[in-house]
């Protein structure tokens, strides 16, 4: 008898869990209302890969992708990677929260610790969104083979958002050890590089030598760019199946959130 | 029988090797208004970190409304509000939508959070601003709008960190006017850190000197003056008591801090 009524707390808190960390969401959709030049900034990266890295070397046919044109091919990447090297600094804000007590405004509120992790990442998915929409306008203009119906772009947003939240949570990770923006910033950097070009973003992993081929199968980014390639472009693949890019992404959101949750607090010490 | 709010029992934060406080016990009984005085690096704000479970604490014990701060830190965070030393308001957001968050992250129903906004709006003397963004506010309605935020779920004890510094002196004294009708109307404990000592003889109904990680001297402010002659200020006592021992206090980064507060606009 005690236990469907163990249960019921439970959802409920789940529930609450889950309002809590949507109000974190909707103070960062609430600033980004205020000032929404953000949005316009964040195009012009994944802009500039496509217009010009994308058509020269489309032109040069350097890199054999089987069955596509190299534009379809590296579409999905682009897409990835923009939303990648924004992501990976959003751990800024925690320091700067921290600096100035809005961090510890909401801490000592009895919102779970997770709800700041989960808030802040999927604020950072949610701004991810924007970038869709460039790199499907321009891809549309360069005449790449788009999937246009619903239940593939569906599959995008998805894929976007969970991509967002992962790099954002990792970066939240390196912001509550290293504490400092200076560093924060050095190590952000010294990330991105590898993590965009040990992956499928740009050529296709069988090019790779060996031991590259092995740091690509543990990137993330990875199973991203596969899952995105599939859903975004007609006639495309998946090489690792779509249910397994959005497994291990989920499974490596969940571990990072865990991570998160447990050490954030400790930037305040 | 009066009720005790806030009692702490040896409470201790070691920083490394280094005790910032160390082993400070006291009891603040039901809606009075506790400061907490001394030199800077004396242990007031990691004390007030403790209590507001913010950091760990390395010994001891504290009880607040009921609850153990370190065997259920959730329980006394539903109980407490907290007002931290630098600017805790978002900027960005305006004053209305920076209460709206507080309260949903409070869980409060949407009837409730409607109510309790307009109020405290109301009480902050902010209800023509509220849909102005914060950083067009002045300093004063800045830290008016950070304790409203802080009010929103009606805590029984409220936690201050310098509440006045960088405020002008009109902004100072309208804030302490709304820091007193707290107490009045809603019996709500407080405890403040602060470094102004009319502040303290102003607001206080009792004063807690720290020095070193330890409370050296407590008394209502009327108490403390008595022992310095007829004439004596808090000021006197505070010079009285660390004046002789103390180098020049705080450090680059306290520096830092305390000159990015006062820069907060007005």
């Amino acid at each position: 008898m005690h236990m469907p009524k163990k249960l019921e707390g439970r959802s409920l808190d789940v529930i609450k869990t889950v309002l809590q960390a949507l109000a974190i969401v909707e103070a960062d959709i609430r600033k980004l209302r205020h000032d929404p030049i953000e949005l316009f900034t964040r195009m012009i990266q994944p802009a500039i890969w496509l217009l010009i890295f994308g058509q020269a070397m489309a032109n040069a046919r350097a890199i054999p992708v089987m069955e596509s044109s190299y534009l379809d091919y590296i579409a999905p990447g682009i897409l990835a990677q923009s939303v990648l090297f924004i992501s990976i600094f959003y751990g800024i804000a925690l320091i700067w929260d921290r600096d100035m007590g809005i961090l510890q405004k909401i801490l000592v509120t009895p919102t779970p610790r997770v709800v700041l992790v989960l808030g802040r990442s999927m604020a950072a998915g949610v701004r991810s969104l924007s970038q869709i929409i460039v790199v499907y306008a321009i891809s549309y203009f360069l005449g790449i083979h788009l999937r246009l119906d619903l239940l593939s772009i569906l599959g995008v947003l998805a894929m976007m958002l969970l991509g967002g939240a992962l790099f954002s949570t990792l970066s939240l990770i390196i912001a509550s050890v290293v504490k400092k923006r200076e560093r924060f910033m050095g190590i952000g950097q010294i990330l991105t590089m590898p993590l965009f070009f040990a992956s499928n973003a740009l050529y296709p992993i069988t090019l790779m030598p060996g031991w590259l081929q092995t740091l690509s199968i543990v990137n993330p980014l990875s199973y991203q760019v596969d899952g995105l390639r599939y859903l975004m472009i007609v006639g495309e693949a998946s090489h690792f199946g779509l249910l397994t890019d959005f497994g291990v992404t989920i499974a490596i959101y969940a571990l990072l959130v865990a991570i998160a949750t447990a050490i954030y607090p400790k930037i305040l010490y | 029988m009066t009720k005790t709010a806030v009692e702490l029992i040896e409470l201790t934060h070691y920083y490394d090797t280094y005790a910032a406080v160390d082993r400070i016990s006291f009891k603040l009984e039901s809606g009075k208004i506790l400061g907490l005085l001394g030199p800077n690096g004396a242990g007031k704000s990691t004390t007030i970190k403790m209590l507001t479970t913010l950091l760990p604490v390395t010994s001891g014990a504290a009880i607040i409304c009921g609850h153990s701060l370190v065997a259920s830190p959730a329980l006394v965070r539903e109980h407490i509000g907290y007002v931290p030393q630098m600017l805790s308001a978002d900027g960005e957001l305006t004053g209305y939508e920076n209460l709206l968050i507080s309260a949903k992250l409070y869980g409060l129903n949407k009837e409730k959070r409607k109510k309790r906004i307009a109020e405290l709006l109301e009480f902050m003397g902010l209800t023509e601003f509220a849909d102005q963004q914060v950083n067009r506010y002045s300093g004063g309605m800045i830290r008016r709008l950070e304790i409203a935020t802080a009010l929103i779920h009606q805590p029984r004890v409220l936690f201050l960190d310098e509440p006045t510094v960088g405020l002008d002196p009109a902004a100072r004294r309208s804030l302490w006017k709304k820091i007193k009708e707290l107490q009045h109307n809603f019996g709500t404990t407080i405890l403040l850190t602060t470094h102004d000592m009319e502040e303290a003889d102003t607001l206080c109904d009792i004063v807690a000197f720290m020095h070193l990680g330890h409370i050296v001297l407590m008394d209502t402010p009327a108490a403390l003056k008595a022992k310095y002659g007829p004439h004596a200020t808090l000021d006197d006592v505070f010079l009285g008591y660390t004046g002789a021992t103390i180098t020049e206090g705080g450090d680059y980064a306290h520096a830092k801090e305390i000159r990015r507060t006062v820069s907060r606009r007005d």
